[in-house]
């Protein structure tokens, strides 16, 4: 038996479909839904907790891209360098669960580190490059 | 006139003078009056704190033995001008590393020198007669070299548009990361706190205008690059989209690196954040009209940058107040929101500078000339040699 986490990402037409379903029936996977973000017609992002036979794992994750569902390991961490940031707010323009916010009184930005998805793309969008990925 | 620079000045210099920002004076004016205001306050601090790709320094490094007449030159790998004196160069922000690509560029170098680092400076010359070394490779602080002074051609924009993109895949823009189907809206201005929105007819910021640049004193030396006043305006006076813009002038040596900062857009190259307070004087009651704009009232244009043209479709009108609640509604949607110009920075700026005024340390400089309110902003056509 072996433990991933992994995030899976949904086009918008794969949305509705009952994927972690055919996990658990088709691949005898134990799953633990760790963060979801789903909403009909966007992108859906998902942190899953995966165990069971390295083998039917594997089997799973193919499924899972012949459905056009994007996998990767999860990051264990992602971390903010709060005294190189300036509060622009460019990474909360692509942080859809708001995990990254800015507050509306002091226009600082703040981490809400449980609503994070893993998803990564605020260290992209960050221009000061404040924000990492531990693995 | 109720008051004038001179009486301004007096009472900066006898520690009289009465200064707020420009986001304290909304409420100001609500609650005491515009005639009430016109006469107890003096200054009034605007600032902003974004992303501005027109920024660069002049450099003089001083001559070498034997002396060497540049006709190349590197600053950490990134490419400066050099096309004028001898020793003269010119570092843009935007310029990237030949080592390092998109993730190094001048305005790092310029982060750099600010922060009192080393740089490594390359040179290569053809030689002549009065220069005759070819090459140089050596280190340089700010503390080494000449002048070394900010110029930039176009900063302190007159509101900006809002971007997003209604393709069906996310691009990556000097206004961030924009999600596909219109999928969120990014938008770079200070609104209520920015310069010229708090002078929309240039009567009191324009050519000799003392500002704080960056931590150091500046000057605006000259109307900024794509100055455009005749964009469409509000009846206050503000203009729907972008419009004027300053050319700013301030010495490196003095700035800090917590007003000014490097920046990276992701597949987009380098860019720099500058810091900029400009004090506008309330010589009456008209500059307190001007003044008391709060973000409810300033509106901009929403932008498609998923169209890859000069001109992009535009999707509407929206209010700052609108944009800061962090949701929009865009073609029945809801679109959520976010800026790229810091307004905690902004804010910050606008009080370091009220109390640089408060304590006598910043005087009001008049204008020598005022900003053009005709100028208009020309595209390129392309055109066949001769024709």
């Amino acid at each position: 038996m072996v433990r991933k986490k992994l995030v899976l990402t949904f086009p918008p037409e794969r949305v509705d479909k009952p994927i972690t379903y055919h996990l658990v029936k088709d691949f005898d996977l134990v799953i633990n839904i760790l963060r979801a973000e789903i909403h009909e017609e966007e992108v859906g992002r998902m942190v899953l907790d995966v165990e069971g036979d390295e083998e039917r794992i594997n089997q799973g994750i193919a499924y899972l891209k012949s459905q056009d569902v994007k996998v990767q390991e999860a990051a264990r961490d992602i971390t903010l360098d709060e005294a190189n940031c300036v509060d622009c707010g460019a990474c909360t323009a692509v942080c859809l669960p708001k995990a990254l916010r800015l507050n509306n009184e002091t226009w600082k930005l703040e981490f809400d580190k449980e609503k994070c998805i893993f998803c990564e793309l605020c260290v992209k969008s960050c221009p000061l490059g404040v924000i990492e990925i531990k693995f | 006139m109720l008051k004038t620079y001179q009486e301004i000045n007096e009472k900066i210099k006898k520690g009289q003078v009465v200064v707020v920002t420009a986001e304290e004076i909304i409420d100001l004016v609500a609650e005491k009056g515009t005639q009430w205001v016109a006469r107890e306050i003096d200054v009034v601090t605007t600032a902003t704190f974004g992303p501005m790709c027109s920024t660069g320094a002049f450099i003089n490094f001083g001559h070498a033995d034997p002396p060497i007449k540049m006709a190349k030159v590197w600053l950490n790998d990134v490419p400066a001008y050099t096309g004028i004196a001898a020793v003269d160069a010119y570092i843009g922000a935007t310029e990237l590393s030949e080592t390092q690509g998109l993730s190094y560029g001048g305005a790092h170098v310029i982060e750099d020198l600010i922060m009192g680092k080393s740089v490594k400076l390359k040179a290569v010359a053809y030689g002549t007669d009065c220069y005759p070394r070819k090459d140089i490779e050596t280190h340089i602080t700010k503390d080494d070299i000449n002048q070394a002074y900010l110029y930039n051609p176009r900063n302190s924009y007159q509101n900006y548009c809002v971007a997003v993109n209604s393709s069906d895949r996310t691009i990556f823009t000097y206004m961030g990361t924009l999600l596909p189907k219109i999928g969120n809206a990014t938008y770079s201005s200070a609104g209520q706190l920015s310069p010229l929105l708090n002078d929309p007819y240039y009567r009191t910021i324009g050519i000799g205008t003392r500002i704080f640049l960056a931590g150091a004193i500046g000057y605006v030396a000259w109307e900024g690059t794509q100055h455009n006043p005749v964009q469409e305006r509000a009846p206050h006076g503000i203009p729907m989209s972008s419009a004027g813009t300053l050319a700013l002038i301030g010495d490196l040596k003095q700035m800090s690196t917590n007003y000014i900062r490097a920046a990276n857009f992701y597949r987009y190259g380098t860019t720099i954040y500058v810091g900029v307070g400009i004090p506008i004087p309330i010589l009456d009651e008209e500059m307190v009209e001007f003044v008391k704009v709060s973000d409810a009232e300033i509106y901009t244009t929403i932008i498609d940058y998923g169209v890859p043209r000069r001109s992009r479709p535009m999707l509407g009108k929206v209010s700052y107040g609108e944009l800061r609640s962090g949701e929009i509604t865009i073609k029945g949607k809801n679109v959520p929101t976010a800026p790229l110009s810091s307004y905690a920075k902004a804010r910050e700026i606008a009080n370091v500078l009220k109390s640089l005024i408060r304590e006598g340390k910043f005087l009001l400089q008049e204008p020598i000339e005022r900003l053009s309110l005709e100028r208009t902003f020309k595209p390129l056509e392309i055109s066949r040699e001769g024709i």
